[in-house]
């Protein structure tokens, strides 16, 4: 259970409230340093407003979430503003429909993803004008990160094609590569699957490995084809109307008839897909 | 997804000449210009006179050389238009194939790259070239300051291009800035007996003060809501300097302006003046042609800053703001700061026109910087195409240099009269412009986007792409 002794991230009591719709009530759970965690539920389950509470996009209405730094420390991620949770927690994520900067080129998306760093070396733009200090260097840099994430996305090729030009499945790739570019600590993916066809999701799924492997990225996932989560994943956390209903390895969550009830209750077809996925 | 792409390109390479061929049409326009040449001659070259019972033949070599022009410049821009027509028939839209909107060199964008250095040297050269046409520097004295008035709203509208075309801000307030830079050097010249070149920068400082000043309140406005905002500050600016009169004078304005000096020497006829200095025959138009000159400096000054702003990573947070500025924040970026930088830069080169306007003058008041300063500003940057430098250029010189131009024609007042002034119609000519302009290019004269960074191929990103903000 590396996710109790060692976790990336510890969200507590997490309530959000829309009026008098409760989208979140009270959940806890914890996200493991250097595991694939999988938040899975039906449709309408509360799965984006968390990331949204996680990313600073909702002000969580109760509760806590906190970010522990490799070096043991806290951020406290409800407080933070909204830019600073990828500058300072180093947080990234991705969105449930794709937003690419469409006009711009898929090599300037992955160039607006590192301007923190690309700031500070322009001197807050000053120097950059100017064209002193060391701009030119670490703008090179920045294309050598963005280049090894166009590699590893496979969109080399596509690189100077602006990013609303590409089909579907490279704008879902191209918008990891891009969260990849901040260099987080966790990553959160809002159904990176999501149309993508059978070949496409085997590709995601290495990719999603070897972004855990390689990179030491923990990652946080929403998803709905069992198959992935299933396969990839190292502890599931399962929510229904905004309530935890179940938590642990994808073996135990599998098993667990409570969520079997909860997938049974609301679609024939998803439940005849979760069954003949995950063989119950 | 194969399947169109098939389709689609063996429809689109063989059938249609979707490439620009520039020296072709250059060739027929020529022709066309020629066959305009020729039969000017009997119908336009001369004029026969009467004066008492003798008949007079008068030259009119210059009605011949501007019709040539004209017929010129028509024909490349209708070829220009035919090509880029063709090419967008023959590339499918967006919506229907994704994969294969290849943003191939249009026509407009082969004319801009040609149309750069072209413009730039009309513009470094354009007092000689007037002073060799008129014969004479007092009788360039009305071509040169056309010029200077059409290089001060080519300048604003690169500062407002800022705001508006990279940033996707919608501003309809920026004449404030500009009155903030004009009373900021008419003040500060007047009280404390400041130089020009001092004022200059602290013009802009202080335009760019006020720039974040409006930044802050419409942070988090958008769309018709930012606009009325941006509109409201440039009135409030407006009534502030009519009644403010122990400050500003009021209504009444400033006058006495101290003048533009060559670097401390002034433009004056006696001992120490510019002309005594150089050995020259003192004339007027030394100032016009220095001040001409400046401003051109100013104008290139905001260009480049622009440009070297794109491929900063400012810049590219500007229009990554324009495209999605959740996406921004997702990214760390901050984007308060973000439009406040806007702002204040967009504001700053405001500032700088504004101080040249009162050099200019020497007398300023607030009846010069109404909404309607705003709207043709705004208009040409709409019209140029938002975020193209080129496109704000071309639309600045057919804005502002058109009515003027048009009023010069003399034959237009044989048409509809002898009173005719076309500056009085400026306004119907904006509208026809911008109706014309909204059917037939509705993202503006050149709406493919530059991209600031390339790793193997430069591509011009099609407009339709391109988001507009959301303000
Ligand atoms: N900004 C909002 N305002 C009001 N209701 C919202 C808002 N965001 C989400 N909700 C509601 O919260 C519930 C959970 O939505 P969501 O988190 O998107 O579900 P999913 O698990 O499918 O991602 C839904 O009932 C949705 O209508
Ligand atoms: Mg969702």
């Amino acid at each position: 259970m590396r996710w109790l002794q060692d976790p990336i991230l510890d969200v507590q009591h997490l309530t959000m409230r829309f009026g008098g719709l409760v989208a979140i009530n009270d959940l806890s759970f914890k996200a493991g340093r250097g595991d694939i965690t999988a938040l899975i539920g039906p449709n309408g389950a509360g799965k984006t407003t968390v990331f949204n509470c996680i990313t600073g996009f909702y002000k969580p209405t109760e509760g806590m979430i906190a970010l522990r730094k490799p070096d043991g420390s806290h951020l406290l991620l409800e407080r933070l503003p909204g830019y600073d949770i990828n500058w300072k927690a180093k947080v990234a994520r991705t969105f449930q429909n794709i937003r690419l900067f469409s006009g711009m080129t898929v090599l300037e998306n992955l160039l607006v993803a590192q301007h923190n760093p690309l700031m500070i070396a322009s001197g807050f733009t000053f120097l950059g004008v100017l064209g002193l200090g060391r701009y030119r260097d670490a703008e090179k840099e920045a294309i050598e990160r963005a280049k090894f994430w166009l590699e590893k996305t496979r969109l080399t090729h596509r690189a100077d094609d602006p990013a609303g030009d590409l089909p579907y499945g490279d704008q879902r790739r191209l918008e990891i590569a891009r969260a990849m570019c901040t260099d987080p600590l966790l990553l959160c993916l809002d159904e990176p699957a999501a149309g993508l066809n059978p070949r496409e999701s085997l590709e995601l799924n290495e990719l999603l490995l070897s972004i855990r492997k390689d990179h030491g990225t923990s990652i946080l996932l929403i998803e709905h084809d069992m198959s992935v989560v299933m396969e990839i994943s190292d502890h599931v956390v399962v929510l229904d109307y905004g309530t935890k209903i179940s938590d642990g390895t994808p073996a135990q969550v599998r098993d667990d008839p409570k969520v079997i009830a909860a997938y049974l209750g609301v679609d024939d077809s998803e439940v005849e897909q979760v069954e003949a996925e995950i063989g119950a | 997804m194969n399947a169109p792409s098939i389709t689609t390109s063996s429809a689109r390479s063989p059938a249609v000449p979707t490439r620009f061929d520039l020296a072709a049409a250059l060739k027929d326009s020529a022709k066309s210009a020629l066959i305009a040449f020729g039969l000017s001659i009997p119908i336009v070259a001369y004029r026969t006179d009467q004066s008492g019972a003798d008949l007079f033949l008068n030259p009119r070599w210059d009605m011949v050389a501007i019709f040539c022009a004209i017929v010129f410049g028509l024909r490349l821009a209708q070829h220009a238009f035919m090509a880029s027509r063709a090419a967008r028939e023959a590339v499918p839209s967006p919506t229907q194939a994704t994969e294969l909107v290849h943003a191939e060199p249009s026509a407009f964008q082969k004319a801009s790259r040609f149309g750069i250095p072209f413009f730039l040297g009309v513009a470094l050269a354009f007092p000689i070239l007037i002073y060799l046409i008129q014969g004479g520097l007092n009788e360039s004295r009305y071509w040169v300051d056309l010029g200077i008035l059409i290089l001060t709203y080519v300048m604003l509208g690169w500062g407002l291009n800022i705001v508006v075309g990279l940033a996707g801000l919608l501003d309809l307030g920026y004449v404030a800035f500009y009155a903030v830079g004009a009373y900021s050097y008419a003040l500060l010249s007047t009280t404390f007996g400041l130089s020009f070149w001092i004022c200059l920068p602290l013009a802009g400082i202080l335009a760019a003060f006020w720039g974040i000043v409006l930044g802050f309140p419409v942070l988090r406005l958008r769309g018709d809501y930012l606009a009325i905002v941006t509109l409201a500050f440039g009135e409030i600016i407006r009534l502030v300097l009519i009644n403010w009169v122990d400050l500003t004078n009021g209504g009444a304005g400033i006058s006495s302006i101290p003048r533009a000096t060559f670097f401390g020497i002034p433009f004056t006829a006696g001992e120490g003046g510019f002309a005594d200095t150089f050995g020259l025959e003192f004339n007027g138009m030394h100032r016009m042609i220095f001040l001409y000159y400046l401003i051109l400096a100013l104008a290139l000054l905001t260009n480049f800053v622009t440009m070297r702003l794109r491929k900063l990573p400012v810049g590219r947070a500007w229009e990554a703001l324009r495209e999605d500025e959740i996406a921004c924040r997702s990214l760390g970026i901050n984007t308060t700061n973000t439009k406040l930088t806007a702002f204040a830069i967009g504001a700053m080169f405001g500032g700088f026109a504004g101080s040249f306007f009162a050099v200019r003058q020497g007398f300023i008041s607030p009846e010069s910087f109404n909404f309607l300063e705003s709207a043709i500003i705004l208009a040409i940057v709409v019209m140029g195409g938002m975020g193209s430098q080129i496109g704000v250029a071309i639309a600045a010189i057919v804005l502002v240099g058109g009515p003027e131009v048009l009023r010069n024609l003399t034959f237009l007042q044989a048409v509809f009269g002898s009173g005719f002034d076309p500056n009085e119609y400026r306004l119907l000519l904006f509208g026809a412009g911008m109706v014309a302009m909204m059917v037939w290019r509705p993202r503006g004269l050149i709406s493919e986007r530059q991209p600031s960074v390339i790793l193997k191929e430069r591509k011009a990103i099609s407009g339709s792409l391109v988001k507009e903000g959301h303000g």
